[in-house]
């Protein structure tokens, strides 16, 4: 059995409360810096949400980097392992979750520096597609199949996934482009040391959070295809067993039994 | 490959010829959806010539679905499938005729829209030249994309649903290029339309690329 490979209880051990850890006093750094960071003129307190947009869209397309080379790896026969095909599932649910909050956050953003919710951007507009894309191979790997097939199918798309976002990025961008230019770039020129420092905690925090959940993620998805392996063979053991040993039944309904009366 | 490619598309395209269902189902399906849009935005404001380049595309998107779903549909029965894997036929060559049969029927959609475009909502054609490359490399890339998406899809469960939300989000740079090359050759665009025709060739060597190199793999565990 592989129950040596795979933890017994809970998905979290010294690595993970260590990451955890410090993916929490990252976090909280970042928001004390974000806090604490001067009003600018233009965008008046919303300038501040610099600690957090630009990190948790790094760690989307970083997750959904991991997503691709994992696919990669599992379709390569030398290289090929359930391993692989699991962390491309987890990243990817990861990843979903940063898109969506970068989408969040840049539209709270976006309400008073450009007026609107939502502005059909280059950089939102791919923002969203991918996460349209992210939810569509999400979908392919939670299909009932079985499980070669279906990390197959989605190891395919995963390896595709680079290919897409650059053609998306250049026809979004050609079709518009209304977002300042890469947050970086902007801070270098016309921001000041503090937003800069805060912009980089934001990006070290937000990633140790990525590796923290892509841990547990990992984890859960290797206890969740052991439950499959081994629950059939359990569910049999214990009927067997129910039938073979004389183990007290459960009580007749005494108004089924024979001569019972109303 | 090449060989092993014309059969299979001969193949589905004489299914198609026999069965009628592109020309008896998807082809009035792609119609109405031209005149649903017109019943949706008020002819007689002027916002459907604007928009019928983009209005085009939409139909064509929709109708490469039904194609591409009617594709995988004819090798679901009768284990058609099983047959094509026993075949020995090369799964690259497969995957080219499956999507030039797809692409095909899509050409023929797509003049058939073209006319309901000039026709029904009054459509001034200026660039034949571009008109005519657009919908070419854009059909290469929508059918090998949708036949990569169809092969991903096929033989599950959930394959009705599953497609459209796996490959409307990946053929969005096609609807976006396509609609801007064709906006430039309706007379209605701002730059030259060529380099969305450039960008839909990449998107197309891209998807046969991924297509040429997948479909053996994604065929065995169909």
């Amino acid at each position: 059995m592989a129950r040596a490979a795979v933890a017994t209880r809970g998905t979290s051990s010294k690595l993970t409360r260590v990451l955890g850890l410090l993916a929490l006093a990252g976090i909280v750094t970042t928001f004390a810096l974000g806090l604490s960071l001067p009003r600018t003129v233009e965008q008046h307190e919303y300038s501040r949400l610099i600690a957090i947009h630009p990190a948790l869209a790094e760690v989307a397309y970083l997750a959904l980097g991991v997503v691709s080379l994992a696919s990669l790896l599992y379709l390569v026969r030398r290289t090929r392992s359930r391993l692989w095909d699991l962390l491309a599932g987890a990243s990817a649910e990861i990843a979903a979750v940063f898109l969506a909050l970068t989408l969040v956050t840049g539209s709270i953003w976006g309400r008073p520096t450009w007026g609107v919710w939502w502005a059909w951007d280059a950089r939102l507009t791919l923002t969203a597609i991918l996460l349209a894309v992210d939810l569509g191979y999400l979908a392919l790997r939670r299909v009932p199949a079985e499980i070669e097939a279906r990390s197959v199918r989605s190891a395919v798309l995963g390896v595709i996934l680079p290919a897409l976002i650059i053609v998306d990025h250049f026809a979004v961008d050609w079709w518009r482009s209304l977002h300042q230019d890469s947050s970086l770039e902007d801070a270098k020129d016309n921001l000041g040391t503090p937003f800069l420092v805060a912009m980089f905690v934001g990006f070290a925090a937000f990633t140790l959070l990525y590796a923290w959940l892509l841990v547990h993620r990992f984890r859960l998805e290797q206890l969740e295809e052991r439950l499959e392996d081994e629950g059939l063979a359990v569910a049999l053991a214990e009927r067997q067993a129910e039938a073979t040993t004389d183990r007290p039944r459960p009580p007749v309904r005494p108004e089924l039994a024979e001569g019972a009366r109303p | 490959m090449w060989r092993d490619a014309a059969l299979v598309a001969g193949k589905d395209l004489r299914i198609e010829g026999r069965s009628r269902v592109t020309t008896n189902q998807v082809a009035p399906f792609a119609i109405l959806v031209l005149v649903l849009f017109a019943f949706a935005l008020d002819p007689d404001r002027g916002v459907l010539v604007k928009a019928a380049a983009g209005l085009f595309w939409i139909a064509v998107l929709f109708s490469s679905l039904l194609a591409v779903q009617r594709s995988f549909a004819v090798e679901a029965t009768d284990g058609a499938r099983d047959g094509l894997r026993l075949s020995g036929l090369d799964p690259a060559g497969i995957f080219l005729g499956k999507a030039a049969a797809v692409a095909v029927q899509l050409l023929a959609l797509e003049v058939l829209l073209g006319v309901g475009v000039v026709v029904l909502y009054g459509a001034d054609l200026h660039g034949p030249l571009l008109l005519v490359m657009t919908c070419l490399v854009s059909t290469v890339g929508l059918a090998a994309a949708g036949v990569v998406y169809g092969v991903l899809a096929a033989g599950l469960k959930v394959r009705e649903t599953l497609l459209p939300l796996l490959t409307l989000p990946a053929l969005a740079p096609v609807l976006l290029a396509a609609t801007r090359a064709w906006e430039t050759a309706l007379g209605q665009g701002v730059d030259s339309g060529w380099k969305w025709v450039q960008l839909l060739a990449v998107f197309a060597v891209i998807y046969v690329v991924a297509g040429v190199l997948g479909f053996g793999p994604l065929l065995e565990e169909a």
